[in-house]
């Protein structure tokens, strides 16, 4: 008879489980609560109603037992339950060494998402099933949410930062993948869909169709294409600073200041590099604002962090996180 | 002492001059009972406006695929029939502005603490009786440029009541967010800069125009809420305040505080580089989450004051009640960011907020088990008052249950922008203030206007109002929980939620039973205003100084001296006295538990 009303949505993520684990407990929890101080406030109602205006209440004006024991019980409650909360919280945060990385771009009103072996997808995800899937978003225009209610996750696509977001998959089905952000008049109509396969289905799926280029490839395609080559040399004979090793590294800034080389300071770095000028340059970059797209900055960002050293070493990109 | 000094001079001021033409008395009045008035009626035409704007949000989400041809009156909304879907954006956001800021703002902290806090306190007026006027006559035209949105170029703010960033700084995101976002701004400036007004005349006020003998330590917990209501918005407002102005810039004046570098948006390069849209959310939760308790506080003082009166009994753990409501105006300050877990802070961050956020519920546990302790071996007397500050107890304790949840960083991924969390905070939030107004508006109705409510239609609206309350928002836990997401214009799109419209079909009935039973309480307002029974002095029996004036109180509210305070207002069923109830006057000793420590 429940079928049609569901408790809960679909259970098909590792997440997921801890999630209904606490959210089971929480649910006795309250309901207990709410069942005792209900009853309490409606027998109170009826047994100490005034029958005549003769009957005197009680004296009585408090007790510091009392209270004291309301106010420790709730507070070892929450104690536990905001333990129990914050474990599973970290581990969301927290993504596997060995994810698969998928970067995501929200733009009204579709999802743009590419693996790193190039693969891309629009408003739809293939993934394995029994292995962790990392996921970069960003957003180009307004801020956007990646919901998946099946795998309790969800994310914010922040326009000018990325967010890191993982989830694993328990077992293959379609599920559904929502815009929770409202992000305007069509942002109801932000829906796309999570396809988890057999790991053997997902090889096949993803070898299907010609090579795709790699995001890496593509942002080595693209350094070349934007000049960037001319200053950024490997040597460091260039105008502009050496970008090997760069990704993941504090930098020095004009003005006396550090910089950690995170994603977000990359991008800045390539659509105003004025903000930040690294110590020891001329602020002679050019503004590529208006001529990258954000995947564009998706693909020169893996190709950057792919400079590990010297002879790129491709497909490593953002491992060191 | 000080005190005594201002009284003598107000009592003064006041006395000699009451004005005596119409205009003076009752349109740019200074005095702080007319001016309470004011801000009551206008914020219960406030409500009426958003109140029909969440009926046309309902009627959407029950039957998307039904056309209204008889709607086609409203131009901007419907196009055949059929709502266009930025007019559904306009709709949620202009109900959320209208009824958090315009009318639960206004209605218990400018209304009833204009009306309360003198009489309350032992004063003949606020402390600054031009700046009370001035704050009204600004409030005034702040919800006019609020409503004038709606017919404006292409219509009312449509970002939300949050307003995020970019969508509301970009001017070409959505329909509403041309002039009618830039409109939210200016009518959010006035409204901010006369709550202010009345946040600086509430301090002093209570600061410093206490009749002699009343301690802070004898003050009834509506002027505790009150107070503090009064600090957490001088305290927390500027932060919208400086937020909005700077989005302004970012939208006429080409700043870019908000709109971070290489934004395309559909299809058009955005000319802004350099901002955080992160930045908003931290300065707008900063004013949010105080801002919930703004509304919340007044309730809670009410249902205090008001269940002792009708318990007959003193209330239970004063000292409790009075740290709680500091506790919880405390950690008010600390827990923003629990609106922001899924925004990508660090973890670390979220925990240091879910902590805070944890705390919060042991002063509310602490409040309602002493609300409970107070009912217990009392002798209750169901009047409408009291049946209000039942219901307040009791939306108090569903909707703070649900708040454990979401306080919870990983199940909150998960409910976050769902309607779980419209479940919350209407029950919480709205209802609770709601409640705790309608509560006030009955027992203090002989302060107002002299005479008694109807009793009987009291009751009536109540028990109408809380049932349907119920009815329309405790489902939204359940279709939140399915998944079903708050700010969509058609659940149905979405193949999963198809078989949740049954679901939200009873809570639009509901919700309509809900919107027609405020008929009743607007003709109980009304006719009881001009023709209800003539009220006594004190009419319920209460032990509060309120009680000691005239219904309704004169100009300068005592006619002779301001009388001195002996006791706390909560000696009811006091052994030894003769009647059940002391008033706070009465210097017999007896009495007092809070005076005497
Ligand atoms: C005209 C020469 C020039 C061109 C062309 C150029 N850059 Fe630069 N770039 C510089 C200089 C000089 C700096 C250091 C000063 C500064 O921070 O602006 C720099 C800094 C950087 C940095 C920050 C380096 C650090 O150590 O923090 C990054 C990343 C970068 N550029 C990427 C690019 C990319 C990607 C392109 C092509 C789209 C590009 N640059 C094109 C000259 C250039
Ligand atoms: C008359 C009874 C009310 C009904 C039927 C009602 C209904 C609704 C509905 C259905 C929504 C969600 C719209 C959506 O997500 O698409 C909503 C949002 C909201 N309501 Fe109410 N509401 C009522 C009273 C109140 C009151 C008294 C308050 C006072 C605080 C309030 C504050 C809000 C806020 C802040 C929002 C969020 C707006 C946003 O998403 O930007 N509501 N209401
Ligand atoms: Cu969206
Ligand atoms: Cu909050």
């Amino acid at each position: 008879m429940f079928s049609g009303f569901p408790l809960f949505p679909e259970q098909a993520s590792t997440l997921a489980l801890g999630v209904d684990g606490l959210y089971f407990f929480l649910v006795l929890v309250t309901a207990f609560f709410f069942v005792a101080i209900s009853a309490a406030l409606l027998f109170f109602s009826v047994k100490y109603r005034r029958r005549s205006p003769h009957e005197w209440p009680a004296e009585i004006h408090g007790s510091l037992m009392l209270e004291l024991a309301w106010s420790i019980v709730p507070f070892l409650i929450c104690v536990v339950i905001f333990a129990w909360g914050a474990i599973l919280f970290f581990s969301m945060n927290r993504p596997p060494d060995n994810a698969i990385e998928v970067s995501v771009v929200g733009k009204r009103w579709m999802w743009k998402l590419q693996h790193m072996t190039g693969q891309r997808e629009i408003n739809e995800l293939h993934i394995p099933v029994g292995r962790a899937v990392k996921l970069t978003l960003t957003s180009e225009d307004v801020i956007h949410s990646f919901f998946v209610p099946a795998f309790r996750v969800k994310k914010d696509a922040v326009p000018g930062r990325y967010n890191v977001m993982w989830f694993q998959a328990t077992k293959p089905g379609r599920y559904h993948l929502f815009c929770a952000e409202y992000c305007g008049t069509q942002h109801s109509r932000m829906i796309g869909e999570i396809i988890a396969m057999e790991p053997a289905d997902f090889q096949t799926w993803i070898q299907g169709g010609p090579a795709p280029e790699s995001p890496v490839a593509a942002g080595q395609k693209l350094f070349a294409e934007l000049n960037c080559i001319t200053c950024h040399r490997a040597d460091s004979q260039g105008r502009g600073p050496v970008l090997d090793g760069l990704a993941g590294s504090t930098v020095k800034l004009l003005g006396g200041g550090t910089a950690v080389a995170d994603d977000t300071y990359l991008r800045e770095s390539i659509l105003v590099p004025a903000a930040k000028i690294v110590d020891g340059y001329q602020p002679i970059m050019p503004t590529y604002q208006g001529q990258v797209s954000e995947e564009g900055v998706l693909h020169l960002l893996a190709y950057i962090q792919s400079l590990k050293g010297q002879a790129g070493a491709a497909g490593a990109a953002g491992g060191n996180k | 002492m000080a005190h005594a000094e201002t009284h003598a001079a107000e009592a003064h001021g006041h006395a000699d001059h009451a004005p005596q033409s119409f205009i003076w008395k009752y349109v740019f009045s200074k005095d702080h009972k007319v001016i309470g008035i004011q801000y009551y009626v206008t914020a219960m035409f406030m409500a009426l406006i958003a109140g029909l704007l969440a009926m046309t949000i309902r009627l959407q989400l029950a039957w998307p695929e039904k056309t209204f041809p008889s709607l086609n009156f409203l131009t901007k909304g419907y196009t055949d029939g059929v709502m266009n879907p930025e007019f559904y954006a306009m709709l949620f956001t202009m109900h959320g502005t209208i009824m958090v800021f315009f009318v639960l703002s206004t209605a218990p902290v400018s209304g009833f603490g204009n009306m309360l806090i003198p009489l309350q306190v032992g004063a003949r007026d606020m402390a600054f009786p031009f700046l009370n006027g001035l704050s009204f006559w600004t409030f005034l035209p702040g919800c006019i440029v609020i409503l004038s949105s709606f017919f404006v170029g292409a219509g009312a703010a449509a970002g939300g009541w949050t307003s995020y960033p970019p969508l509301s700084a970009l001017r070409s995101a959505v329909p509403g967010s041309e002039m009618g976002q830039t409109l939210w701004i200016i009518g959010m400036v006035f409204f901010i800069a006369s709550f202010t007004m009345g946040g600086l005349n509430f301090v002093t006020t209570i600061l410093n125009m206490r009749t002699k003998g009343l301690s802070m330590m004898r003050m009834p917990m509506t002027l505790w809420a009150m107070f503090l209501v009064a600090v957490l918005g001088l305290l927390s407002f500027p932060a919208l305040t400086a937020a909005s102005l700077m989005l302004l810039f970012d939208r006429h004046f080409g700043t870019s505080f908000f709109i971070p570098s290489g934004l395309v948006l559909s299809g058009q390069v955005v000319n802004h580089q350099g901002g955080s849209p992160l930045l908003w959310q931290h300065l707008f939760w900063f004013l949010g989450h105080p801002e919930v308790y703004i509304l919340m506080l007044p309730a809670l003082g009410f249902t205090s004051d008001i269940m002792v009166a009708f318990c007959r009994k003193p209330i239970f753990g004063y000292k409790a009640m009075v740290g709680a409501m500091l506790a919880i105006s405390g950690l008010s300050f600390v827990v923003w960011g629990h609106h922001m877990f899924v925004s990508g802070m660090s973890p670390y961050l979220g925990m240091a907020f879910a902590v805070g956020t944890m705390l919060i519920a042991v002063p509310s546990a602490v409040k309602t088990f002493n609300w409970l302790a107070t009912l217990w071996r009392s002798r209750i007397i169901f009047k409408t008052p009291m049946l209000w500050a039942m219901g307040v107890v009791s939306l108090f304790i569903s909707g703070g249950l649900s708040g454990i949840w979401l306080g919870q960083t990983a199940l909150d991924i998960h409910f976050h922008d769902t309607y779980f969390v419209v479940a919350h905070f209407h029950l919480i939030m709205a209802g609770a203030a709601l409640f705790g107004v309608f509560g006030a508006t009955a027992f203090w109705f002989p302060k107002m206007f002299g005479r008694m409510m109807n009793d009987t239609l009291g009751k009536i609206h109540f028990w109408f109002t809380f049932l349907a309350y119920y009815c329309t928002f405790f489902p939204m836990h359940y279709i939140g929980l399915a998944g079903h997401m708050r700010r969509i214009y058609d659940p149905y799109q979405y193949e999963f939620l198809k078989n949740l419209q049954p679901i939200n079909q009873f809570i639009t009935i509901s919700a309509f039973i809900l919107g027609a039973s405020q008929i009743l309480f607007f003709i109980n307002y009304f006719w009881s205003a001009f023709r209800g029974e003539k009220a006594t002095d004190n009419p319920w029996n209460a032990a509060g100084l309120e009680w000691t004036t005239p219904s309704p109180p004169g100009h300068g509210n005592w006619p002779g001296e301001i009388p001195e305070v002996h006791r706390w207002p909560f000696d009811y069923s006091v052994p030894g006295a003769e009647k059940d109830f002391v008033l706070q006057t009465d210097p017999a000793p007896i009495g007092d538990k809070a005076g005497s420590h």
